[in-house]
């Protein structure tokens, strides 16, 4: 077809031409190499990407990228390249100038694995001078990880350009592990190039200086082995910390749920098997409080958790000074049979609340403030965790003075040591009842409200944190807050401590046995009452 | 226990209680099997099936009641030792399988092979005989309940801190035992027995027969609890409940008696247990549910704390409620009826439906004073007003 080649040719001179005049830049060496992907040749398309990824354009990540993701399309017979977005739209490769479409004869640069490595390669060493900082950061790693010699130019530039300290140090982090494999490296940059990674000290360290190899010198061999060892060292101080925190942030949590019961127990001597069913109460009005925030006032979302703790309190408090009135009050003296009592009342209260909600998890959401997590050395902390601790200490502390700078405070604590007493001095105490049964369940509520954001909201919620409840009031004594404390962070730990030596489940199975055991030791718990009241 | 003290421990109530039981467990099975299926009187086999796991309750509800009506003590744990002698059982009737699971193995239960198990573990040997599994069935939860009353009463751990350490040993039991390399078949649990003693499970006859076993075992625990209670053993247990100090100050050595009597009725819920799985066909971990030992309790507070024919009722007509209830349009409803049950009995039935049909007797016995000379001091009825003495 002689008139169409002509007529092509035509074409392809004339746009030559104008491009010439359009794009002086077009004989450049960018654009050569855009073209040489074209070629359809595998080293031609290799020694395309070497230029492009060191051409500095700002068209060169996404052509590679592109490539790697096999959206670069070029046309073999009028040898333009173009770059298809993931949204559809298509550039020019060479000039960055959209196109209307792809011609059909475009297809796809073909890659075999040596061009996949480049392509991978290329794109760490381009990420690394992107101007998004989170890309840098994870491009540095990457290089970390993969050592690869030919990245140590580019991470060296862009150790030259980079001005965010973390990022510099990932890349002097990536610089070292480098050198320390190149087989060309000096003995002194592979020295310091251990002293390096042997500061950044977390488990990837430890993997790439355990797999150096033999063919080191001696000398860096044994700084890469006294290295080891003191990662090794530090990790193990850092996991121990890690477990503390992690016992930390279990304590909390179990102290939360078994506060309000400590308050009922340790007051009245009622065991109220319901107690988890207020916390499940909590945990469900946070629910509410976030949906009608959802539909009706959805700025307000942040505020959602401030908004349910007073309202989880109010109304986990109104229960229970209801069922005290109901049904607790006629059975004091009785602690057994309130056992039961309140067994079936929270066997009611979660079938109504499977009746209302339905029997599947309901959605609550982190605000933003307690979403995430930073890093304090080598562990990470999330700040849901971190929140929840804080407020637990934060009820502890009102809940402590209140009981101590209050009129009800006082007439608690008396009831607490002689409840004939304390009414002989005309302190009404079946008041004093109620709002110590109001208060434990709507502290039981605020519990709910906290544990919400870390376990699933379901009408079981409850249960599952009764009996741990109970172990940490046994344990910790009755009527001392401060035993409830220390049982539920003295649990906390020895249950994360021994989790991963033991599993989790055998963990809790040798906690519960340890104070089967305990209990036999101390029969009324770590901080227990003294005097005439322990046996009435 | 002389043939003297038996009789003397008999009274009516009792007797009609262990007549009922006994002719039950002869009609039922031959019912069952003499009379042509579909016949007016002929029982079904899956009520005998049913109605073989409420006697067995029954037996669990008596080895409750034995130590809390009697001597104070609320176990929350009880469904541990029931599920403990299902265990037994149920490890029994998984080695007679044999080769006619589904792997095939002549040694290896089915999920031992399914979790590449290589030999069988310890625990597992001697099960292929019954004398041993049977003597298993005694001796586990009876050792267990001796360990563990051995503990807590020595040290004089009571009341409410008891019933929760209680609580927390079958909660450690339950997650011990859903762990599936704990070697006791993990969540699933055994199940999918053939044969028993050679008879197969799902037989008719083999059914019949069970039931009438666990009628049998039913009158025997009856016999045993009553003997103690009414012996004087019985009494200083009593004694113990309403005032455990005032026992010890007089001599009594009170953690030996509450020890024997918990390892008693542990043992005693172990058979119950024992007799329970074959008649269900499956034990599983969730026997162990913290829940279960509560509703059993309850069952106990239903029918008559202190009252050992209440206790037995109570199983099974909370039992029964129970099946009626959860199996038709009732059945979302049927939590809520159980709490209440809770509430309501110990609010205002505490001394549950025998305790206070006994002091209604006892009461218009009063009013016709020429006849109160009677059996009064040998009712159930007076022990109830030493408790009820004590709470107000």
């Amino acid at each position: 077809m002689p008139t169409n080649l002509s007529a092509r040719l035509c074409t392809f001179v004339l746009s030559l031409f104008l491009l010439a005049f359009a794009l002086p830049a077009f004989a450049g060496p960018f654009e050569d190499a855009v073209a040489k992907f074209a070629n359809d040749d595998y080293s031609d398309t290799d020694e395309a990407i070497g230029v492009v990824a060191s051409s500095g354009n700002a068209l060169a990540f996404p052509i590679i990228s592109a490539l790697q993701d096999g959206r670069l399309m070029a046309d073999l017979d009028s040898k333009k390249v173009y770059v298809t977005g993931t949204d559809g739209k298509s550039i020019d490769a060479a000039t960055g100038q959209p196109v209307a479409s792809v011609p059909d004869s475009a297809s796809a640069v073909r890659l075999n694995n040596r061009l996949r490595r480049s392509v991978d390669a290329a794109l760490g060493s381009l990420t690394l001078q992107s101007p998004d900082l989170g890309a840098r950061l994870q491009a540095a790693q990457s290089v970390f990880k993969s050592h690869e010699e030919t990245a140590l130019e580019p991470v060296e530039s862009a150790l030259a350009k980079e001005t965010n300290r973390s990022v510099k140090t990932a890349l002097g982090d990536a610089r070292a592990a480098i050198l320390l494999f190149k087989s060309d490296a000096t003995e002194v940059q592979k020295l310091e190039a251990v002293a390096t990674i042997k500061a950044r000290g977390d488990q990837e360290a430890l993997a790439l200086l355990s797999d150096i190899g033999s063919d080191q010198p001696a000398s860096v061999a044994k700084a890469a082995t006294s290295a080891i060892g003191s990662i090794q060292s530090s990790l193990a101080v850092w996991s121990m910390v890690q477990n503390a925190w992690y016992g930390l942030s279990l304590g909390s949590v179990l102290l939360l749920a078994a506060i309000g019961l400590a308050i009922t127990f340790g007051v009245m001597g009622v065991i109220n098997m319901a107690h988890g069913e207020m916390v499940m109460i909590g945990a469900y009005t946070t629910f509410v409080v976030q949906e009608v925030i959802r539909t009706r006032y959805p700025a307000l979302f942040d505020y959602s958790l401030l908004i349910a703790v007073p309202l989880a309190f109010l109304v986990a408090g109104a229960i229970g000074v209801l069922i005290e009135r109901s049904i607790i009050r006629f059975l004091y003296g009785r602690p057994l049979e309130t056992l039961l009592a309140t067994w079936g009342l929270s066997l009611v209260l979660q079938q109504a609340v499977r009746t209302m909600f339905g029997p599947t998890n309901r959605e609550v959401g982190n605000p933003s403030w307690m979403s995430g997590a930073f890093d304090l050395g080598q562990i990470t902390i999330t700040y849901n965790r971190l929140w929840i601790l804080v407020f637990t200490l934060a009820v502890f502390m009102i809940l402590l003075a209140m009981l101590r700078y209050t009129a009800l405070g006082l007439e608690m604590r008396a009831v607490t040591q002689n409840r004939r007493m304390a009414a002989s001095m005309g302190i009404a105490t079946s008041r004093v009842d109620a709002l110590t049964f109001g208060l434990g369940s709507g502290i039981a509520g605020i519990a709910g409200v906290a544990l919400s954001q870390i376990d699933n909201v379901s009408p079981n919620l409850g249960q599952s944190y009764i009996i741990d409840s109970f172990m940490v009031v046994v344990f910790g004594g009755v009527g001392n807050l401060w035993g409830t404390l220390v049982g539920a962070f003295t649990l906390g730990i020895a249950n994360k401590f021994l989790e991963p030596v033991a599993g989790a489940v055998l963990g809790k199975i040798a906690i519960l046995v340890l104070i089967i055991l305990f209990i036999q030791k101390r029969p009324r718990g770590l901080f227990a009452l003294k005097g005439r009241a322990v046996e009435a | 226990m002389t043939p003297h003290m038996l009789t003397r421990s008999l009274d009516r109530g009792a007797a009609i209680f262990l007549a009922v039981v006994a002719a039950c467990g002869i009609l039922i099975p031959l019912s069952n099997l003499l009379l042509p299926a579909g016949s007016f009187l002929q029982v079904p086999t899956y009520l005998v099936a049913l109605w073989g796991k409420y006697v067995c309750y029954a037996v669990l509800a008596l080895s409750i009641d034995l130590i809390w009506g009697y001597c104070g003590i609320l176990s929350l744990g009880h469904g541990a030792f029931f599920a403990l002698g299902g265990y037994a059982m149920g490890m029994y009737l998984m080695r007679q399988i044999g080769t006619r699971g589904v792997y095939g193995n002549p040694i290896l239960p089915d999920f031992m092979v399914f979790l590449n198990y290589s030999k069988l573990p310890w625990s597992w040997y001697g099960f292929d005989m019954f004398w041993f599994a049977a003597l298993m069935v005694l001796l586990v939860p009876g050792l267990l309940a001796f360990c563990f009353g051995w503990l807590a009463f020595r040290s004089r751990v009571t009341g409410v801190y008891l019933s929760i350490i209680t609580q927390a040993m079958t909660y450690a039991l339950l997650l011990a035992f859903f762990r599936n390399d704990f070697g006791f078949g993990g969540n699933n649990g055994l199940t999918d027995f053939k044969d028993i003693l050679g008879f197969n499970v799902q037989a008719e006859a083999t059914r019949a027969a069970l039931f009438a076993l666990s009628c049998l075992a039913l009158i025997l625990s009856f016999l045993i609890c009553r003997s103690v209670v009414s012996s004087k053993l019985g009494k200083v247990l009593i004694a113990i409940r309403d005032a455990e100090s005032r026992s010890r100050f007089l001599g009594y050595r009170v953690e030996s008696y509450k020890l024997f009597v918990f390892t008693l009725s542990a043992c005693m819920a172990g058979v119950a247990g024992a007799l329970y799985v074959p008649q269900v066909g499956i034990i599983n971990p969730s026997e162990f549910a913290p829940g279960n030992s509560i509703e059993a309790v309850i069952w106990v507070a239903v029918g008559g704390r202190g009252t050992l024919v209440g206790a037995a009722l109570g199983a099974i007509v909370v039992n029964y409620a129970k099946t009626f209830f959860t199996s038709g349009v009732l059945a979302p409803y049927w939590l809520f009826m159980l709490g209440a049950l809770f509430i309501l009995v110990t609010l205002l039935l505490p001394k549950g439906i025998v305790g206070t049909f006994n002091a209604w007797r006892e009461a218009s016995r009063e009013r016709r004073p020429a006849q109160a000379h009677a059996s009064a001091a040998a009712d159930d009825g007076v022990t109830e007003s030493k408790m009820a003495e004590k709470r107000s």
